[in-house]
């Protein structure tokens, strides 16, 4: 087993309670709505109009960037509009975000789009990561990166690996363990496509060592098919261990530096769910229109995971759990330690959404009252990027960038270990991420605030032209009303 | 939508500063129990003092500076100063001594910097070094230990004691105070008698001082529950006490004649008490484990200068004061190397 490279937490799991039962197939709403920003980067621009009758996998908008991904009709049915939609939040800051989106009424029939199966073998790299952005593939471990443009990122092949992650190692969270147990083959499947499109060398898989049914699926796979390219890595289940830069440092032994890219040190990390969806676009012809998903805590009456389709609400995934049990509390999308509050479940399901926690009380120790950090150093014994949180709390409050830069606040990877033993009940954690932004600005990092702008000008534009839209709509009402009057 | 969300942990570990000051402090028990048996109840009746002063002070100051009484009087960190100062000053020593140095800890040393977390200076040891370089002669009026008191007192006799500052009627000061073994080894050599013939005196024990030797055993019973624990971690305590038994091993191998050994140094004293209670204060330590090894170097070496060449018998408070002092540079040049970092 490999050593784990990198301090953590060994935290209560809580993934039992979601492992018991088979993953079943998630009713399918008469309602769906797709967010149009469902993966990093500039949003898809729509390929469809209101009106149109779409098919169950056909293309409705398409990335605005190179190597971006497609989005597809998760069913048959027709388009009823494509308008601004609130949406799971993008940061921690916030309940619920909105973004424009495509709203499909379901017509229950899945007539399918023309799907058809491609011998990956038979395609070029090239061709083969453009056939991925076309199936609509981002990244599902909750980053939503392009994986074409991530594939393309690998600038040779000696001794460059791809690591398909399978160390889910956040509380809460079985849609990877899930996935692994039951379908093996298409993580084994799809690895092998995935090498391909990037040109690794070596292809390891990891798993956490806990995952005892997972690993057993993994290696009778690995097995069967007498593949020797794949190798099947082990690492001690504690968290982040499948943080990229913790895996890669456990794996492949290989500290990625600081500011650059897995990619920048011939390693491309891929996670198992990815993985498994470019095995059913390949094999099946069936893009990404749906994934699988945790629904979890003991504020549901049957935790399980559900193969759910994009666009889905929350709330038909409830109902699909038994519902919500009388202890329900709070609603999280992702696990205990880096998901995201919720405003409420009448949001739609999108490709990052790996997880709904519905927490209970008896799930979730908060915070007290904030005390004064007393520097007892719980936080730098755990800290997996080998930080010292209680300099870099020293150091935010008021920000000094060139002691945040000494102590490298740009290399939190905000995986919350610090804030888990804080005996202060210090919220670190956020503290750090309010204050990286104004350090990027500081360092120069011109891509990191070329994103910032870009972002705020894509909100900006989407704002205006929905004010513009609410203004013409008023004003055709009033004129429809004189006239009516005349 | 609702007031802000709350940020990401969502769940964290049940701990508090109450209860890491809470452990401390029950870390303490043993030694306070041994220190009970061997010099009688002079600490309990300090202890309670401390504590009420201590807390008067910490009341005094948080509401002077409009901060919440509730919340930090109960953080336990004014009681652990308490008990620790009372831990250092003789049993019998007069009220008035560990009420103005709970009154300079608690309101100079803590608050007049910022409170709990920011103070630079540990502030027992302010209190302490305070108290010794304006009141050495009561400072300095130890008890014998047990089964070499011409006379014991009671819980009354010495309550009174320490109220009046005056003996009980028909007994001097001289016929029940004794000086602590480190100063009559420091007296000891400084008439001219070697290091043997000083030892033999009846104070000393096995190791170091008798009675004391059973002190620090329970200080060490506690350091290690810590330890165990992980309120504290073994660099500090480690690297003070071999810095300070590998200086006194050098001078011992050199000269053994006027110097004691290191088994005699690290039991004596408040040497113990500093390697895992005081030094250990992480409010006023370097916070990398590398600072944290030069931090307790630094105090093991200057408290071996000072016990040797310096005007106090026992140097540890001047050493922890000295390299608190030191802690910020520490720190500026002590910064790990981070994850994907070259350093």
């Amino acid at each position: 087993m490999a050593r784990l490279a990198t301090r953590g937490l060994r935290l209560e799991a809580h993934k039992e309670r979601s492992t018991t039962q088979p993953i079943i197939t998630a009713a399918v709403p008469q309602q769906l709505v797709l967010a149009l920003n469902q993966q990093a980067g500039a949003a898809n621009i729509p390929v469809v109009n209101v009106g149109d009758a779409v098919l169950l996998g056909q293309p409705i908008a398409r990335p605005s960037g190179a190597h971006g991904a497609w989005l597809h009709s998760p069913v048959s049915g027709v388009v009823v509009a494509i308008e601004i939609r609130p949406v799971p939040p993008a940061h921690p800051d916030e309940q619920q975000s909105v973004s424009q989106c495509i709203v499909i009424d379901n017509d229950d029939r899945d007539q399918r789009f023309d799907f058809q199966a491609v011998d990956y073998q038979q395609l070029s790299p090239e061709e083969l990561r453009e056939h991925i952005a076309q199936g609509g593939i981002v990244g599902l471990g909750g980053a939503v990166f392009p994986t074409a443009r991530k594939l393309a990122s690998l600038a040779s092949n000696s001794g460059t690996y791809l690591l398909v992650n399978g160390a889910e190692c956040e509380p809460y969270i079985s849609c990877d363990d899930m996935l692994m147990r039951e379908h093996a083959a298409d993580v084994v499947f799809g690895a092998r496509i995935l090498q391909r499109a990037c040109g690794a060398e070596h292809c390891i898989i990891a798993v956490e060592d806990e995952m005892r049914d997972a690993i057993a699926a993994m290696k009778a796979v690995l097995q069967a098919t007498g593949d020797s390219q794949i190798r099947l890595a082990i690492v001690p289940t504690v968290y982040p261990a499948g943080g990229e830069r913790q895996l890669i440092n456990t794996v492949c032994g290989i500290e990625v530096p600081s500011g650059e890219l897995p990619t920048d040190v011939g390693v491309l990390c891929q996670n198992v769910g990815t993985s498994a969806a470019t095995a059913r676009w390949l094999r099946d012809g069936e893009p990404l229109i749906s994934r699988i998903v945790t629904v979890t805590g003991d504020g549901v009456r049957q935790p399980r995971n559900l193969r759910a389709r994009l666009g889905t609400p929350l709330s038909t995934l409830i109902a699909d759990c038994d519902g919500y049990s009388e202890r329900q509390h709070k609603l999280i999308m992702g696990g205990s330690m880096m998901g995201l509050e919720l405003a409420g479940d009448d949001l739609p399901l999108i490709k990052a959404g790996n997880c709904v926690l519905a927490a209970s009380r008896l799930d979730l120790t908060p915070r007290g009252p904030e005390m004064p950090c007393i520097r007892c150093g719980n936080c730098s014994d755990v800290c997996p990027a080998h930080l010292l949180p209680q300099q870099l709390h020293w150091y935010v409050q008021p920000p000094d960038p060139a002691a945040l830069d000494r102590h490298g606040l740009l290399d939190c990877i905000e995986c919350g270990c610090c804030d888990y033993v804080c005996p202060s009940q210090i919220p670190l954690t956020s503290r750090f991420r309010a204050a990286k932004p104004a350090m990027a600005e500081q360092r120069g990092d011109a891509q990191t605030s070329a994103d910032v702008l870009r972002t705020r000008f894509e909100a900006r534009t989407q704002r205006l032209a929905r004010l513009e839209a609410e203004h013409r709509e008023k004003l055709a009402a009033k004129r429809r009303q004189l006239r009516d009057k005349s | 939508m609702s007031a802000l969300p709350q940020p990401a942990p969502h769940s964290i570990a049940s701990n508090s500063v109450t209860r890491v000051m809470g452990i401390v402090l029950a870390a303490l028990l043993p030694a306070i129990a041994t220190h009970l048996l061997f010099f009688g109840p002079g600490l309990a009746v300090q202890i309670v003092l401390g504590a009420a002063s201590a807390l008067a002070a910490e009341a005094l100051a948080l509401k002077l500076r409009g901060m919440p009484l509730k919340q930090y009087l109960t953080d336990g960190s004014a009681l652990l100063t308490a008990v620790l100062l009372a831990l250092c000053l003789p049993p019998l020593a007069p009220w008035w001594l560990i009420v103005s140095g709970m009154a300079f800890a608690i309101l100079l040393a803590k608050h007049a910097f910022g409170g709990l977390g920011v103070n630079p200076f540990n502030p027992a040891m302010v209190g302490y070094a305070v108290l010794l370089v304006s009141f050495p002669v009561p400072l300095l009026q130890w008890l014998p230990p047990t089964g070499l008191q011409e006379t014991s007192l009671s819980l009354w006799q010495t309550i009174t004691t320490i109220l009046t500052g005056a003996p009980p009627a028909q007994l001097q000061w001289d016929a029940i105070t004794s000086p602590t073994p480190l100063e009559s080894l420091r007296t000891g050599l400084s008439l001219g008698q070697t290091l043997q013939e000083t030892r033999a005196e009846p104070i000393f024990g096995a190791l170091g001082g008798r009675g004391w030797e059973w002190i620090n055993l329970a200080i060490l019973i506690g350091g290690a529950a810590l330890l165990a624990l992980q309120i504290i971690r073994w660099h500090i305590p480690v690297s003070m006490l071999g810095a300070l038994a590998a200086c006194a091993g050098v001078m011992y191998a050199i000269d053994p004649g006027s110097h004691a050994g290191s088994v005699f140094h690290v039991t004596s004293g408040a040497s113990l008490l500093a390697a895992f209670f005081i030094a250990t204060d992480p409010v006023t330590a370097p916070s990398s484990e590398r600072g944290r090894l030069i931090y307790g170097t630094g105090i093991g070496v200057l408290t071996y200068v000072i016990r040797t060449w310096g005007g106090y018998p026992d140097g540890v408070a001047f050493a922890v004061l000295a390299m608190n002092l030191a802690v910020p540079l520490i720190d500026r040049h002590t910064i790990p190397r981070i994850h994907g970092r070259s350093r």
